[in-house]
């Protein structure tokens, strides 16, 4: 019905190759493209500072995830190490004098350095071993960045982030940074759609798929897993130094600690293993859902006259999270993304349901 | 002096590090049956502890009373988890089941936080504060009697598992294809190791909760858990007890020795580097079985 595909003849490979090849996705991009566009005149200012701007660079950071995970198969628990590094790169360079471009370009590069460190360990071993070895440098990095004065400033130290700047022009108005923001998140999406009409996206599944396999039939498998760990790790130190000028404003260790690292990864699992639209909706899910299910627990107990304690409030967030990702993983183990599949796989051929394979 | 003030760390730490193999045992029991990491035993650790005091405060127990009441409850749990959550993702990819047992960590530490709150409580069990004295050694009494409860729960598992369940759980770990062809309930062997692992994990929980205060810190565990279980090999119990100890060793001598020159935390990273380095040289640990892929 709605994702008509009545009409569409490919008369190039160009055409057939296309990233959107149906005119209602096509439009429907469009329209969310002048949405995202116009946000900044349209939703009130809270919304956008609290709410869609930390969700356009988490999706960022989501996506550079599931290039890892998603597309190149290989487990990555220390992700918000790899961020923070980014994070406190490119704040020293831009704090330094070195143009605000160029530093945030540092942070990611150093990232990736810090990337292939990580990637060392997939030379290894895969599966279990190196989810926890991940693991275990993401305890090693978060001692490294906190106990080495020269990167964190001293223990517990917070380094106050200059504004953005862009050619020379500092960027503070609200809906700047959004723009700023919302461009990086789109260019990663960009990226990560036009990923699997490379040589370089089927690689990386291949080498997802089975990796002595891939190497059986002529594809180096540890130079694909080195290139997606430093390629994500590139995304993730960017979008890391991102969140700090667009959101943070500051920086310290607590906040790309361990728990930050899994947060990441119940996004990418909740929004769908390698699913791009999926990234976007396991960030919202993630980062907005607790705490708006939290008030509403709240409102309903004070509609009810019930009494929760301000300590209870304060933890049961933490119970709706770790309640989705259970959730999540029991009724649709892919994901978000996977479920808007279906709706859409539904759709395409509806009322004709019996032509579906 | 200076050998005395090894001798001294390298004991305690020893005897505390048998106390996270009891931790570690949690996690090797579920690994072995059913191949599933359990990121969860933190969590379980902690919730055990608190099971305990809800019981003691609440009924007004004592001690000896309580803490079999909730290993009885922690065993329930355990089944519960295993019949809800892990049993649906048998067969599927391995991030999921580690994604699963992270999301059933928080959930349940947040649980356990938003029922009893965040404030540490002491678990009292009656072990006297005063230091045993070994020769001119100072030992620590709690660890010693959590050292001890180790020994006697990595005996008591030797001998179960030559009883007939036992047996059973030995064939689910070594072919758990074979042993559904022979008759066996593949599913109720792995809910029966995730309850023993919920009950280890209950009597890791009370030992550590006289040792610090109960409080969402028990749920840190998990990290040493995990790296003893690695190093002494994910399918080995006896190897887990061997590297606990191994683990505490080096952990408390390299910290007190390297922490007032680091400025402090070295012992999270003296555990993560052998961690690191484990899986780096040797990924299926000291008695663990080496598996062989096929492509």
């Amino acid at each position: 019905m709605l994702y008509r595909r009545a009409g569409i003849f490919h008369t190039s490979y160009a055409s057939d190759r296309a990233l959107f090849t149906i005119p209602f996705e096509k439009w429907a991009m469009v329209a969310l493209l002048a949405f995202a566009l116009v946000a900044p005149f349209v939703l009130s200012s809270l919304a956008i500072t609290s709410y869609v701007r930390p969700w356009l660079i988490w999706t960022a950071a989501v996506l550079g995830l599931n290039l890892i995970l998603g597309w190149a198969g290989q487990f990555h628990f220390g992700y918000a190490a790899i961020m923070g590094m980014g994070a406190y790169a490119s704040v020293h360079a831009a704090r330094n004098g070195v143009p605000w471009e160029i530093a945030v370009t540092l942070g990611g590069l150093t990232a990736s350095v810090i990337g292939v460190v990580f990637a060392f360990a997939a030379l290894r071993v895969k599966g279990l071993y190196l989810a926890l070895s991940t693991l275990a440098m993401q305890f090693v990095m978060d001692w490294v960045i906190s106990h080495v004065p020269a990167i964190s400033g001293g223990v517990s130290a917070t380094l106050q982030a200059p504004p953005m700047k862009l050619l020379g022009h500092a960027i503070t108005s609200e809906a700047g940074t959004y723009y700023v923001v919302l461009a990086w998140t789109l260019l990663v999406m960009l990226f990560m759609l036009n990923l699997r009409r490379t040589a370089l996206g089927r690689a990386l599944v291949a080498v997802r798929e089975k990796d002595f396999a891939a190497a059986v039939i002529g594809v180096q498998s540890f130079y694909y897993k080195l290139v997606a760990f430093a390629a994500s790790a590139f995304i993730g130190g960017v979008s890391g130094a991102m969140l700090v000028f667009g959101f943070y404003h500051a920086v310290t260790p607590e906040q790309f600690a361990v728990n930050v690292s899994i947060e990441l990864l119940a996004m990418v699992i909740v929004g769908g293993l390698g699913s791009i639209i999926g990234s976007f909706f396991g960030a919202a899910f993630i980062l907005l859902l607790p705490g708006q299910m939290n008030a509403l627990i709240a409102w309903l107990a004070k509609l009810l006259g019930l009494d929760i304690g301000v300590e209870a409030l304060a933890h049961i967030p933490h119970m709706i999270y770790g309640a989705t990702i259970i959730i999540v993983l029991l009724i649709e183990p892919m994901g978000l993304g996977k479920l808007y599949g279906n709706v859409r796989n539904y759709l395409l051929v509806w009322p004709f349901g019996y032509v579906r394979k | 002096m200076d050998r005395m003030y090894f001798l001294e760390l390298a004991i305690n730490g020893g005897l505390a590090g048998l106390m996270y193999a009891m931790v570690a045992m949690g996690i090797v029991l579920i690994y072995k049956s059913s191949s599933v990491p359990n990121l969860a035993q933190g969590a379980l650790t902690m919730l055990g502890a608190y099971v305990v005091l809800g019981f003691s405060d609440a009924l007004g127990v004592p001690m000896w009373v309580a803490i079999p009441l909730a290993m009885v409850t922690m065993f329930c749990v355990g089944v519960v988890i295993e019949r809800v959550a892990l049993r649906r993702l048998a067969g599927r990819p391995i991030v999921m089941i580690l994604m699963m047992t992270l999301g059933i960590d928080i959930f349940l530490r947040a649980t356990t936080m938003t029922i009893w709150g965040g404030s540490g409580r002491p678990m009292r069990l009656g072990i006297p504060d005063s230091p045993l004295f070994l020769g001119s050694l100072l030992l620590n009494r709690a660890y010693v009697v959590g050292a001890a409860v180790t020994l006697v729960l990595f005996v008591t598992f030797m001998l179960f598992f030559r009883s007939r369940q036992g047996v059973v759980l030995r064939a689910i770990a070594d072919d758990y294809t074979a042993s559904w062809s022979v008759g066996i309930s593949v599913e109720r062997g792995v809910a029966l190791s995730w309850a023993l692992s919920a009950v280890v994990a209950t009597a890791a929980g009370v030992l550590w909760g006289s040792v610090q205060t109960v409080d969402q810190s028990l749920s840190l565990l998990l990290l040493k858990g995990i790296t003893v279980a690695v190093l002494g090999g994910m399918d080995s119990l006896g190897g887990a007890v061997l590297a606990g100890a191994l683990l505490g060793i080096l952990e408390n001598v390299a910290s007190g020795y390297l922490d007032p020159l680091l400025g402090g935390g070295t012992r999270e990273l003296v555990v993560a580097a052998v961690l690191i380095l484990t899986i780096m040289i040797r990924p299926h640990g000291l008695f663990g079985r080496h598996d062989i892929e096929r492509i």
